[in-house]
């Protein structure tokens, strides 16, 4: 297939560049520019792809190699999409999607709007916002169960003085009802920076002339944001979306440090029980076919979302 | 810029620069925890309530960096501590016995960090190069198919990476973390620098193959100069991204290749983990980030938007 593919792409090379050069044609230099790229891609994406398809009909365990393979047609699939614990785990994703969106929405885009009013020092301040999102996830789940900690732990603490309560009467990570919100909080301290980039990246594409204009016709301050400052930063900020919701829906390095899907199954998002499937039950053919399920549904949501994002683009 | 109807006034500018700065300072928190942290001792690290001043130690870092040992009195007493760890050590009776394995988990994040960004990167220049100055037939269908290999969850393709791995021999060793790290990174690495270099005005090589040049001298004497910026800044992307990945680095390495984010999360003392340590080893590693960020504040949206963003 990569043969064919970057061959075509070579012949449509027009004549007019495809003098040669020392030995070397335009078609030779495109093929041979673009060929490692798409081999490794090929290599390390789409071929362990297809083979994940193929495990996801089989019984296939990598800690028995010398046991039985039998096909096993959908059965895989249909055990999953039958099994109760597959559904919690979604709600349990859902949960974490739907609520650092909102949130991370929210606070990016009021960031992005008050830093938009040029106060001095702001490029500094944005810098300084911008860190927590360049560090390893990992580590920060990890060092977050620190400040988590009942009574020692900062978070504890500060919350504790402003509520007035004892800061050892509540464990963000051990209670079923906080968990949830624990892996909410640090996503959002992490990736808030995100969304307001993109807003503030938007909010500046406004031209200055249509506020002007505005004016003239007297439009309140509100209906102005209403009538022009959402509308123009509403495709960024789509776009911001987009790129939450497929980081988030993948979460996995931050959540399995932080609480490790516990207390019981509170936060076990989807990839982290792909994982215990994988690598800790062994599973392999079973969790093939839970890995194909989750990736064809992120596929999905964003093919349908990137339609309706064109929509606003072309309005 | 001259006075506009539209700036803000004073005090709208006052009010939002001091609620910018509160939540500034409440993102700093965390982040300076972590670095004060890290010069506590492990009783002043989980003193109740938290405590802001302290005397600092360099406990945590030797810690960190060093493998210890419980003696008795009296071989304390036979091995007097003769550099500054040995006596950190020696203040809770302990001796040093060797150093401990953050270091080669530093070092390999190192070299799969750089090596892979390295080859990304050239593999990335050549194919954005070509890309945006030949007229390549399925041009878009072949972006958005670079771009689609980041949607993919990494636990997805994990299993059959590991057989395959497993099969090849690359299990556990630098060359597979490299290349892995290398094809992931090369969707942002090609959206990327094809943004950089379509700014590049065409005249430029043009001119240059007029005078003489071949294809290959303008692209080497005439693109890769002007791109250079663009290259610098996708290099740095591309390190970060090595630097904190996970996922792939808990499932496919263990003793040989290991990278630093999985082994931090794993320093222990007695009792518990240590925190002093695990603060230790986290700053070493968030501090080049941190820096970079600053480097890079100018291209940073682009880079998180894989260019759909330019600003």
């Amino acid at each position: 297939m990569t043969d064919s593919t970057v061959d075509r792409l070579a012949q449509a090379t027009p004549p007019t560049l495809a003098r040669k050069v020392k030995g070397l044609s335009d078609r030779a230099i495109a093929w041979l520019f673009i060929a490692p790229t798409i081999f490794l891609l090929l290599a390390v994406n789409i071929f362990p792809l297809i083979w994940t398809i193929r495990l996801s009909f089989t019984n296939y365990r990598v800690n028995r190699p010398n046991s039985d393979v039998d096909w096993v047609g959908t059965r895989n699939y249909e055990r999953i999409l039958t099994d109760e614990d597959t559904w919690e785990k979604m709600q349990a994703t859902a949960h974490f999607l739907i609520s650092t969106l909102a949130i991370q929405v929210l606070i990016g885009f009021a960031l992005a709007y008050l830093i938009n009013k040029k106060f001095k020092g702001d490029a500094l301040w944005t810098t300084i916002i911008v860190f927590p999102m360049m560090l390893s996830p990992a580590v920060v789940g990890n060092f977050w169960t620190f400040l988590y900690q009942p009574q020692i732990g900062l978070f504890n603490t500060v919350v504790g003085t402003i509520l007035g309560t004892d800061p050892a009467s509540f464990s963000m990570i051990g209670d079923v009802h906080l968990a949830p919100w624990a892996i909410v909080i640090v996503d959002t301290w992490m990736w808030t920076p995100f969304v307001m980039l993109i807003c503030l990246a938007g909010l500046r594409s406004i031209p200055e002339s249509i506020y002007e204009a505005a004016e003239c016709d007297r439009a309140s301050g509100w209906r102005q944001f209403w009538t022009i400052t959402i509308p123009m930063v509403l495709p960024f900020l789509m776009l911001a979306v987009l790129f939450r919701g497929i980081e988030n829906f993948k979460m996995f390095d931050l959540v399995v440090q932080l609480t490790g899907g516990g207390p019981g199954n509170t936060t076990t998002l989807t990839s982290i029980d792909l994982k215990r499937e994988a690598f800790e039950r062994w599973r392999t053919g079973y969790a093939s076919a839970y890995a194909i399920i989750l990736f064809v549904t992120v596929f999905g949501l964003a093919s349908i979302y990137v339609k309706a994002l064109n929509k606003v683009k072309e309005r | 810029m001259s006075y506009s109807i539209t700036d803000p006034s004073p005090r709208t500018k006052w009010f939002a620069g001091t609620l910018v700065i509160l939540y500034a300072l409440i993102t700093l928190m965390p982040l300076l925890w972590i670095i004060t942290t890290g010069f506590k001792s492990q009783s002043e690290a989980i003193a109740y309530p938290p405590s802001v001043l302290f005397e600092p130690t360099l406990e945590g870092y030797v810690n960190l960096f060093t493998t210890q040992t419980r003696v008795s009195e009296a071989d304390l007493a036979a091995n007097p501590p003769e550099t500054f760890a040995e006596e950190i050590a020696a203040s809770k009776g302990m001796i040093i016995v060797g150093p401990s394995r953050f270091g080669e988990r530093f070092l390999n994040s190192v070299i799969i960090g750089f090596g892979s960004t390295f080859l990304s990167v050239v593999l990335g220049t050549l194919a954005a190069y070509a890309f945006s100055r030949y007229r390549v037939p399925l041009k878009d269908d072949l972006m958005f198919f670079i771009l689609s290999t980041r949607m993919m969850p990494p636990i997805a393709v994990a299993i059959p990476i590991f057989l395959m791995f497993r099969t090849l021999g690359l299990s556990d060793t630098h060359l597979g973390m490299i290349l892995l790290y290398t094809a992931v990174n090369l969707s942002l690495s090609v959206w990327l620098l094809k943004g950089f270099i379509d700014e590049i005005p065409r005249e430029y090589e043009e001119a240059a193959l007029i005078d003489g040049y071949t294809r290959f001298q303008a692209f080497y004497k005439v693109v890769l100069p002007q791109a250079a910026t663009g290259i610098a800044s996708t290099a740095i992307f591309c390190l970060i991204f090595s630097w904190n990945e996970y996922a792939f680095a808990v499932l496919l390495t263990s003793g040989n290749a290991q990278t630093a984010p999985p082994f931090i999360p794993t320093i222990i003392g007695v009792g518990g983990q240590d925190w002093p340590a695990v603060a230790a080893g986290a700053t070493i590693f968030l501090v080049p980030v941190m820096v970079f960020t600053i480097l890079l504040r100018k291209h940073l949206l682009r880079g998180i938007t894989f260019g759909a963003v330019r600003k």
